[in-house]
C-alpha cells in the first residue's frame, strides 16, 4: 500500500512498476489529470493544498476500506501539491487485483470518495482571473443536510 | 481554554490569515467557536454551513464540545482529484 503526496511531478511509470504481483491478473489505474479550461474557461495552470496531517490519514483510512471491502491485493493513491501545469498527473490511483471487476469498482470508490471527504482543495488560475473550486457538498455523516444554508 | 484554528481554502483568502489562537469560555462547543469567529470576523459571503469540522483531525459535529489545546480545522466543501462536475457524473 503506497499512500503518499509529491510537491512535484508524480513518478507514474516507476509506481506502477512496483505495484504488480504474481497473484494480479488486473491492474486499474486513474490518472487524474489537468485539464486546460473548465466549462470553456482557460486555465493557465492549477495550485492544489490540503490539511496533510488529516488528508494522510484519510487517504490511509479509505486504502484500507478498499482493501476490506475488495477482493483486491494492492492500492496505491498519491496525490499532487502545489503549483502544476496542463496535463500534469494530480491524483494517481492504482488497484491491483487477481480480477478485473473487483479492481474497477475499488478505484471507481476510491476517486469517488477522495474527492468528497479528504481535505484537499484545488485553485483554478485562468487567463480572467483565480477562483478556488467548488467542491461536492459533504456527505451527510460529515455535514449533516439539516443545517440551514446560511450565507453569512 | 484556548484552541488552535486553522483555516483552509477560500477562508484563508477571506479571512486572510492560516491560523489562530482563539480564547473561548469552558465547555465551549464547535458552534460556540464559530459564532465567536464570525464575531471577530464580520465577513461577508461564506458558506459557513457548507463546512466541516475537525477537531485533531477528525470530523465532528457542531455539538462536539471543545477542550483546552484542541487544533480544529475549518474545511470548505474539499476539491481534490480532477474537476468535480466530470468525474462525479
Amino acid at each position: 500500500m503506497k499512500i503518499e503526496f509529491y510537491q512535484s511531478q508524480i513518478p507514474s511509470d516507476e509506481i506502477l512498476a512496483g505495484i504488480k504481483g504474481g497473484p494480479d491478473g488486473a491492474l486499474v489505474l486513474f490518472d487524474g489529470i489537468v485539464r486546460d479550461n473548465t466549462r470553456g474557461r482557460q486555465t493557465l495552470y492549477l495550485v492544489y493544498e490540503a490539511y496533510e496531517a488529516m488528508a494522510l490519514e484519510q487517504m490511509r483510512s479509505l486504502a484500507n476500506q478498499v482493501l476490506t471491502k475488495f477482493a483486491v491485493r494492492d492500492v496505491v493513491l498519491v496525490h499532487r501539491l502545489g503549483r502544476l501545469e496542463i496535463g500534469e498527473t494530480s491524483v494517481l490511483i492504482a488497484v491491483a487485483s487477481a480480477h478485473r471487476g473487483a479492481a474497477f469498482e475499488a478505484c471507481r470508490w476510491l476517486i469517488d470518495t477522495l474527492k468528497k471527504t479528504v481535505p484537499i482543495w484545488k485553485k483554478e488560475h485562468f487567463v480572467d482571473g483565480a477562483v478556488w473550486a467548488d467542491g461536492e457538498p459533504f456527505p451527510e455523516a460529515i455535514v449533516p443536510t439539516a443545517l440551514p444554508v446560511q450565507l453569512g | 481554554m484556548q484552541v488552535q484554528v486553522l483555516y483552509f481554502g477560500v477562508l484563508k483568502d477571506v479571512l486572510r490569515r492560516n491560523c489562530e489562537q482563539i480564547d473561548l469560555g469552558a465547555d465551549a462547543s464547535v458552534d460556540d467557536l464559530l459564532s465567536r469567529i464570525r464575531t471577530l470576523q464580520p465577513v461577508s459571503g461564506l458558506p459557513w454551513n457548507s463546512l466541516a469540522i475537525a477537531v485533531n483531525k477528525f470530523y465532528v459535529q457542531r455539538d462536539h464540545l471543545l477542550a483546552d489545546g484542541d487544533e480544529v480545522a475549518l474545511l470548505p466543501p474539499v476539491s481534490g482529484g480532477c474537476e468535480a462536475s466530470e468525474c462525479a457524473a
